[in-house]
């Protein structure tokens, strides 16, 4: 087992667009989850209709990549409008539930057969990125970068546009958590309740916050499709929604970089599991196992990874231990 | 206000009730809220059930009452924090009925809470800032503009500070709110509603868990608020604090007024002693009054 290989590749997979897209939903979820207290256990559905946005548009219209986006975000719109409408003056529960089936229901429609002349059913849609890679400034023959960390052209293509996508959502965060509004945003966390007697419209703050968070989530899903440059319904599954809480818990939630550090951090411990599993596995030391068994061993380490962190560290990795003791209300 | 003669005791100051008659539901001579038929059941608990209830603008009136009366729930219904079965009020002349708390609250109707509610993950200073009204930065698109907001943001400091600096809170201000004791809690929930500048403040028992001598102080906030021309609603058990500071009181028993008056007339009605006082209180409050 060739271990600085395979902390390479896992430092690689840290910075990989997947990690960058990651990054993106789960910047969405920490504007739900980590600063409003939103209960959003469907984020892959907003996701899924970004991608599903850009795909329909592109290969099936033949349209430009930024009408795919646009699509892709209206459609992240009325999702929000259509979860938050109902389940928003209700108790926090009531979210939770409705995103849950939510996403998962998206995702059934968007395979089954009568779905399948708009959206190609189980096999997806193919063909994304020809017009993301036609505005490509990098060589795609070239490789860029360092070491491990030498990516080829397209790929540094879609990593630099979507890395640059988390630092511009980032500032975005960052300002709005410091403005007025975050600061109505924050209290709702606490207690809506106590903000509402000051004379705010709770209400209407968490629509705005659903629908800015499922719009980001939406922007992740729009990339994926785009790194990829071909989407399958099956790749939204629920895990990814609880990748995405990971993702959120491990970094800190209510943190700007919070999500970032999260998927950086959650695709590096994914790979390296892998790695060492595999490792182990054609050294001979873990006979019980088959290859596919070893996906199922790693999601096991996801979950004991979630019991870990809320028992020792519930902050996450630069979370705010004073602010996180404070829970007494 | 007119000085008017006074209905009954020792009145050397002006008659902030104007001779209103000690009677349930009593008509008074300028009143900023009027309730009527204001009804609520849970289940078959019928827990509020006023059926005309008046507050004269600029006074202190206590709600008094036994545990359980309907107290909290009457706030919580005038308030827009609860629905009505049925029955209509007005805030300053408007309808206010069927209103969610927030436009309530707007209205320059603000309430605090039985128990109380501080954002414990905020600071005592953004707990403040929290009540200032018609912030520019609050609204989604504004919040980019900090050039805009931050004069804005600047003044409701300052005001946020002399706040906080009467109610004793200022060494807090910088720390979370979830920091604070319960007492302190009470004192930041009412400095926080005072920030929305509003016309009239209800307080649900605000000097419980407050010292005796920080009760005092408060007791001095109340009566400069009503004397800035604020008009306070509050609930409270302490018969000394309600004897000594309140210019009318209201009296409720399972949902209901059973009595209106001053203080003099409400320490000497039957129905009230039957019901709530007993008769040791009243001696009690009664010469703490002397
Ligand atoms: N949400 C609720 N569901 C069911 N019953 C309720 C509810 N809220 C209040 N009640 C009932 O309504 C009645 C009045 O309650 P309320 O809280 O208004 O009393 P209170 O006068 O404020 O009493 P206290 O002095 O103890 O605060 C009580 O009998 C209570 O059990
Ligand atoms: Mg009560």
């Amino acid at each position: 087992m060739d271990l600085v290989s395979i902390l390479a590749e896992s430092t690689r997979s840290a910075f990989g667009p997947i990690a960058a897209i990651y990054a993106l939903a789960a910047i969405g979820l920490n504007l739900h989850f980590g600063y409003t207290g939103l209960l959003n256990f469907g984020q892959v559905g907003f996701m899924l209709v970004g991608a599903y946005g850009v795909g329909i548009s592109v290969e099936l219209f033949g349209l430009p990549l930024l009408v795919g986006f646009g699509v892709g975000l209206a459609c992240a719109f009325l999702l929000a409008l259509l979860l938050g409408i109902p389940t928003l003056r209700l108790r926090a529960d009531y979210l939770a539930i409705t995103t849950i089936a939510a996403a998962e229901v998206l995702r059934l429609v968007y395979r089954a057969g009568f779905a399948e002349p708009l959206t190609g059913g189980v096999y997806g849609l193919q063909n994304l990125s020809d017009g993301f890679r036609s505005i490509n400034p990098f060589d795609p023959g070239e490789r860029y970068g360092w070491g491990a960390l030498a990516y080829n052209g397209n790929h540094m293509w879609v990593l630099v546009v979507t890395w640059g996508l988390v630092a511009v959502m980032c500032g975005l965060v960052w300002m709005l958590m410091h403005s007025p509004w975050g600061r109505v945003i924050k209290g709702i966390r606490e207690d809506e309740e106590a903000v509402r007697s000051l004379g705010k419209n709770v209400f209407a703050y968490k629509m705005q916050i659903l629908v800015l968070g499922g719009l980001v989530g939406a922007l992740a899903g729009c990339m994926l499709a785009v790194y990829q440059a071909s989407i399958q319904p099956d790749q939204f599954k629920p895990q990814v929604t609880f990748f995405l809480w990971v993702i959120l818990l491990l970094g800190g939630a209510g943190r700007v970089f919070g999500p970032v550090l999260g998927a950086m951090a959650f695709w590096f411990l994914m790979n390296f599991t892998d790695g060492v599993l595999r490792g182990l596995g054609s050294m001979g030391l873990l006979p019980f196992l088959d290859g596919p068994d070893y996906g199922a061993i790693q999601l096991a380490f996801v979950g004991l990874l979630l019991v870990l962190l809320i028992v020792f560290r519930p902050q996450g990795l630069i979370g705010d231990r004073k602010e996180m003791l404070i829970n007494v209300k | 206000m007119s000085s008017d003669e006074m209905g009954s005791s020792a009145g050397v100051e002006v008659d902030r009730m104007a001779g209103a008659v000690p009677e349930p539901g009593s008509v008074k001579s300028d009143p900023i809220l009027v309730a009527d038929r204001v009804r609520r059941s849970f289940g078959g608990l019928t827990a509020v059930d006023v059926r005309r209830l008046e507050v004269q603008r600029g006074t202190i009136t206590a709600l008094i009452g036994p545990n359980g009366a309907g107290k909290s729930t009457l706030f919580n219904l005038l308030t827009g924090f609860d629905r009505v079965d049925q029955g209509d009020w007005t805030f300053q002349g408007s309808k206010i009925n069927g209103k969610p708390g927030h436009k309530v609250a707007r209205a320059g109707m603000v309430r605090t809470f039985q128990l109380t509610k501080a954002l414990t993950r905020m600071s005592v200073l953004d707990n403040m800032l929290l009540g200032a009204q018609d912030q520019f930065g609050e609204r989604m698109a504004g919040a980019f503009l900090r050039s805009v907001w931050g004069r804005q943001e600047r003044a409701n400091t300052v005001r946020a500070l002399e706040l906080l600096e009467r109610f004793k809170l200022i060494d807090k201000r910088e720390d979370m709110a979830g920091s604070l004791s319960g007492g302190q809690r009470k004192l930041l929930e009412m400095a926080r509603a005072l920030m929305t500048d509003p016309a009239m403040i209800m307080l649900d028992e605000p000097m419980a868990g407050v010292n005796p001598a920080l009760v005092q102080s408060l007791l001095g906030h109340i009566t400069s608020l009503r004397d800035e021309g604020k008009t306070v609603l509050f609930v409270e058990h302490d018969m000394d604090v309600i004897m000594g500071i309140s210019d009318w009181i209201v009296v409720l028993a399972q949902g209901q007024v059973i009595a209106e008056g001053t203080p003099s007339d409400i320490r000497s009605n039957k129905q009230v002693i039957d019901a709530y006082l007993g008769a040791q209180d009243v001696d009690e409050a009664g010469s703490a009054d002397e």
